[in-house]
């Protein structure tokens, strides 16, 4: 027998997957669909403090290689996340919820970290790195050190609970920004945000396929990448790492938690394989450790060899 | 890994033919492989505008056609596109009406759900099924498609509107009750039901169904952005099961139990809007 369990901020998951933010996360239902269909915790679909319309379809296309999108963070507001979401969920909680919180101005952020701990997260994710509102709200927070430790202070003077911090891989330096959100209070992060954005054309029309033109890129193109990324974030800080990007198979998630891991984050690996993908990479990560000798899956975090 | 097609990037295909159904609906035929069943939907890409989830009117494998109401601003710039335009589809997109050999059908569609319904009679048609297709609007100018059904051999057309202007007056679902009674009168049933409307329409119309123990499928239509499972904008409570790829088309005697069908859907922002409700 595997032990796949994992201890992340003080926080028991039963393994160590987890829904990645934006991804069938509207809903308390949907949520609990993804826990049923074998996810180890749930992220919420980033929450706002007023309500936020997202962009305009086409929002979103994949290919065999990558996946595009600019849904640019559509969500009802706090509101709704305290009178339904939360509510929904908590009733006969089924496993460990991360709430995503986002916001235009670093004050914001306290405000909504005050009230998202109210509905009694297990651990709040601070999303400053989402690609795709750059027109609204100008570059992301996570993309300069400054403003990733500023609203890293105020969340964390506003709440007891765990905090991660989603961070941008668009930077040129991120163990220096996440350095830098430790230095704030941070607890830990989730790496990575999408990449780019990226820009597809349509070559009949000439004419850029999303609404909002460009689009953060996942999949299973930017495994390697990510894996560069958890790995910087991991030497720079030792701390508790959602790792998160291109993972889609029981091996990549092996692969994410030797470069120190704790729990991995899927989110475009559902449009590979369903939903229902979760139950089958927990059986391929439990097959590999017991092809492998490893019995507590704690034993192979941070183990890469380089 | 699961061997399904991976690519859902749009293909941008030129406007073939443009057929004026009515004052507000248009039916836009594209020369292109497709491959639909009837009961599955595109997302279909207004370039520089908007991208809207449509059913199928009809697909025989070199042509399909999908039929619009102009109803706001994506399909209001759609309806200044001319023949030759270039317009994007992804898909063909989710479940679709399953037809046995030699079925007695009624198919059941409110306003422009008439259109999808029709390919669905095609299909029927060419399985020995006897089909019923019912079809109920607010008044005649909303009633499409019936010189195409009446041309079908082996279909009978039925028509409610609300107003009397065409056919029976009142609504489809007395139609449905009338036409489940006269085929048993003829010592024969009803084998399955077919619906795709408004979701207060397809709930009285599962209701019937289900009170006369006949197996009833219908179109549960919720506000998209994918089309392919993963945003999670199409979820419908109780169970989180996912319009655009458990759906569109599920058994009602599933989609009874779900605790929104029939009673709100929701906004682009996930927010809960009741039927009914002005907003």
């Amino acid at each position: 027998m595997v032990d796949l369990g994992i201890k992340f901020c003080g926080v028991k998951f039963a393994n160590p997957t987890v829904l990645a933010s934006g991804i069938l996360g509207v809903t308390a239902s949907s949520l609990k669909n993804v826990i049923l269909n074998g996810a180890g915790g749930v992220t919420t679909k980033s929450i706002w403090l007023e309500e936020h319309k997202g962009h305009r379809n086409p929002t979103m296309f994949g290919t065999e290689n990558y996946f595009i999108n600019a849904v640019g963070l559509s969500d009802a507001g706090i509101e709704k996340a305290i009178s339904e979401t939360f509510p929904e969920y908590n009733d006969e909680k089924p496993a460990p919820i991360i709430a995503s919180i986002v916001a235009g101005k670093i004050d914001d952020f306290g405000l909504l970290a005050e009230k998202i701990s109210e509905c009694d997260p297990d651990i709040i994710e601070v999303n400053i790195s989402c690609p795709n509102v750059e027109s609204e709200f100008g570059k992301p927070f996570a993309c300069v050190v400054t403003d990733a430790a500023a609203v890293t202070k105020v969340v964390r003077a506003r709440t007891k609970k765990p905090v991660i911090i989603k961070l941008s891989p668009n930077v040129s330096n991120i163990g220096e920004i996440a350095k830098a959100c430790m230095a704030a209070g941070a607890d830990g992060f989730c790496a990575v945000n999408t990449f780019g954005p990226g820009l597809a054309i349509d070559i009949n029309t000439r004419m850029p396929i999303l609404t909002n033109k460009v689009g953060g890129i996942s999949g299973p193109g930017i495994k390697p990448l990510a894996v560069k990324c958890v790995y910087d974030v991991f030497k720079a800080t030792g701390a508790p790492i959602v790792g998160t990007g291109g993972v889609l198979t029981g091996e990549d998630v092996v692969e994410m938690m030797m470069v120190g891991a704790r729990l991995v984050g899927m989110g475009t690996m559902v449009y590979y394989r369903g939903v229902e993908g979760f139950k089958k990479v927990v059986v391929e990560v439990e097959e590999w450790c017991e092809k492998n000798g490893v019995k507590n899956l704690e034993e192979i975090i941070g183990t890469v060899k380089i | 890994m699961e061997g399904k097609k991976f690519d859902t990037k749009p293909v941008t295909i030129r406007i073939k033919k443009i057929i004026k159904e009515s004052d507000t609906v248009n039916t836009y035929v594209f020369e292109y492989p497709l491959g639909a069943k009837p009961g599955q939907f595109v997302m279909m890409w207004i370039p520089g505008v908007d991208e809207k989830p449509i059913s199928v009117a009809y697909d025989d494998g070199k042509e399909f056609w999908l039929t619009v109401c102009n109803v706001g601003p994506a399909t209001a710039a759609l309806f200044e596109m001319k023949e030759g335009d270039f317009v994007g589809i992804r898909g063909p997109f989710g479940t679709y009406y399953k037809i046995d050999d030699g079925d007695h059908l009624a198919l059941v569609a409110g306003g422009y759900g008439a259109a999808p319904m029709y390919f669905v009679a095609l299909e029927a048609l060419k399985k020995n099924c006897k089909v019923e297709f019912l079809i109920g609007a607010r008044s005649k100018d909303f009633v499409l498609y019936t010189k195409k059904i009446l041309g079908l051999h082996g279909v009978n057309l039925h028509i409610s509107t609300n107003d009397g202007s065409m056919g029976f007056t009142g609504l489809v679902t007395n139609l449905l009750e009338d036409v489940i009674l006269d085929v048993e009168k003829k010592d024969e049933k009803i084998d399955k039901v077919f619906t795709c409307g408004p979701e207060m329409m397809m709930k009285f119309v599962g209701d019937i169904a289900w009170k006369n123990g006949i197996d009833c499928y219908v179109s549960v239509e919720k506000y998209m952005k994918c089309g392919v499972g993963v945003c999670g904008q199409c979820a419908v409570d109780s169970t989180g099961v996912l319009a655009c790829r458990q759906g569109s088309v599920m058994k009602y005697n599933y989609v009874r139990k779900l605790s929104e069908f029939g009673k709100y859907h929701r906004d682009a922002q996930g927010k809960k809007i009741y039927f009914g409700d002005k907003k």
